[in-house]
């Protein structure tokens, strides 16, 4: 056998490894099936339906002048996001834990932190993607308005998706396995979106549920849309409590997260 | 030659188990190191430990020089690793996983001369969990290869694999060896330590129990010829258990197995001449590294 040391480094060619990495968990999210398909087609499809309804795309009172449609935009939004993170990302995370997919990457020069950060990118990736499309779809099919101030929608998203991203890093690192990761994910998922207004728009909430839901990570999320859809930076309570979701979970994550 | 693993006094516990006790071991470059112990002995957390991706409790490592915690950017750039039990993403392709591997070193081999000399460019375009056991394996030596490394180590590197493609991959090590490449192998198959090591470090409830050639450990156990055959008539025991060169006797219905030193087989045929009794279907089996692991350790390889 003669030594095959003989192409080019192929490294040199389609970028870093660390880039290859995360067009490689990326095309490994796809196959998943689990965030194209819950976190981007259902949604897609349900923002069709609802679209589909006159009722819901007539401006009432009780919605503060919006229609009900309008302001299910931004929850379904919420819903890819609160998915991938929930649900998708604790679901690979793990299993990669538990197959020892993360110890194999930790023998490489590539160490096992970039595939934790290759997968946060492939998922905020896709979460970005269904935003924008979902966007699309509703502007151009049924018209609906645009936030009054992008800059605010997109500074509170981004703010919304690293908080909800350390819930599912703290959800890795404490579920003991792939399967408990997930179900521990779809526990934490349905009650958080009720919070945000999937089943009853906030606005409809009594007044308990509606003073709990501004403490919940999507029920917050929907107050700082509501402030960017009226053109205007968020106020500083849903802020706050976003933040406060970001770095404790981040930091808990952190502290008792396990490679192996 | 200089050496490329030194292992000094290795200490490492899992909880109040004790995986490894005190190890203590050096491997010269281009060699083919075999570790070799029953299950449980120690063999993989001592690994692990070289590999860097374990903390020793107590001890020394230094792996080309390098400390396996330290240095590890510029130790997982020369150090190839197959682990036991490191699996790939389920929907990731045997050729995609070579190519993202070899992108993560300066400057890995041609990981498709790797994939076809495995005997996997067929399955190029498989995914992970559409693989067969035996060609998982492969790949798992494929990746640890793919780096082009100084040192490859390999944990049970034929695990789940057929006789063939068990001595495929053998064939595969040497060449691999060849091109200068050291080789650390953990393996409890007597089979595979035999055929490939160049020396051998016998590892039993984590500690290393003796290190040498495999030739060497053979008659450092002292173990000689088995002599089996079946008598044309019966005789007492003694009549060959007497004779100075015949360690031992045991009957399994009508064959006598006769344990002994080189001339054992002499002594007995004579024996037995003289009596006029002919030795049927007689067989002598030269004594295999599998003795010499029971002798140095009374315990068997096998028994998991």
């Amino acid at each position: 056998m003669s030594a095959p040391n003989t192409t080019a480094p192929p490294a040199a060619k389609g970028g870093s490894a660390t880039w290859r990495l995360i067009r490689a968990e990326m095309k490994l999210n796809v196959r998943e099936k689990v965030g194209p398909f819950w976190g981007v087609g259902f949604p897609l499809v349900l923002m069709i339906i609802l679209g589909s309804i006159p009722s819901l795309r007539e401006p009432s009172e009780e919605n503060g002048g919006l229609a009900a449609f309008e302001i299910y935009v931004p929850v379904i939004i919420l819903f890819t996001l609160a998915l991938l993170a929930l649900i998708a990302l604790p679901g690979t995370l793990a299993g990669y834990r538990e197959h020892g997919v993360l110890r194999r990457m930790q023998t490489t020069p590539i160490g096992s932190i970039r595939v934790l950060a290759a997968q946060l990118a492939a998922n905020l990736a896709i979460a970005i993607v269904a935003a924008v499309l979902f966007y699309s779809v509703a502007v151009i099919a049924f018209g609906v308005h645009l936030p009054g101030s992008i800059a605010a929608f997109a500074v509170g998203w981004a703010l919304v998706a690293v908080a909800m991203l350390s819930i599912g890093l703290l959800i890795t690192a404490l579920a003991p396995g792939r399967h408990s990761a997930s179900a521990i994910g779809t526990v934490l998922f349905f009650p958080m979106m009720f919070f945000a207004g999937l089943w009853i728009p906030i606005t409809q909430m009594p007044p308990l549920l509606r003073d709990i839901s501004h403490y919940t990570p999507l029920g917050a999320a929907m107050r700082v849309f509501q402030d960017a859809y009226e053109g205007s930076f968020p106020h500083v309570q849903p802020v706050l409590a976003l933040l406060g979701y970001a770095i404790i979970c981040s930091a808990a994550a952190i502290r008792w997260f396990r490679w192996q | 030659m200089p050496t490329v693993v030194e292992v000094r006094n290795l200490h490492k516990r899992h909880g109040d188990k004790i995986a490894v006790d005190d190890v203590s071991l050096t491997v010269e470059e281009g060699e083919i190191f075999g570790i070799l112990g029953p299950n449980g002995a120690g063999k993989t957390t001592t690994v692990e430990c070289v590999e860097g991706i374990r903390a020793p409790d107590r001890g020394e490592i230094k792996v080309l020089g390098l400390d396996p915690l330290r240095d590890r950017a510029e130790l997982t750039r020369r150090l190839g690793v197959q682990l036991q039990d490191g699996r790939l993403p389920d929907r990731m392709k045997v050729a995609e996983a070579l190519e993202l591997y070899s992108s993560f070193y300066p400057a890995p081999a041609d990981w498709r001369w790797i994939m076809e000399s495995l005997g996997l460019g067929e399955k190029a375009a498989t995914r992970y969990d559409k693989l067969s056991g035996g060609q998982k394996q492969r790949l798992s030596i494929a990746l640890a290869l793919v780096g082009d490394p100084k040192v490859a180590i390999l944990d049970e590197l034929t695990t789940g694999l057929d006789p063939q493609a068990r001595r495929d991959t053998w064939e595969l090590i040497e060449g691999v060896r060849s091109r200068g490449v050291t080789i650390v192998l953990v393996t409890h198959f007597m089979e595979e330590a035999e055929r490939l090591c160049d020396r051998l470090a016998l590892i039993d409830a984590g500690r290393v129990v003796t290190v040498d050639t495999p030739a060497g450990l053979t008659s450092l156990a002292r173990v000689g010829q088995r002599i089996r055959f079946r008598p044309s008539a019966p005789f007492a025991d003694e009549l060959l258990t007497g004779l100075p060169d015949v360690t031992g006797l045991t009957r399994q219905g009508e064959l006598v197995i006769v344990d002994g030193n080189d001339n054992a087989l002499n002594a007995v045929t004579a024996v037995l001449a003289h009596r006029r009794i002919a030795a049927e279907r007689l067989r002598v089996e030269q004594a295999s590294l599998e003795d010499a692991f029971v002798a140095l350790t009374g315990r068997h390889l096998d028994a998991h």
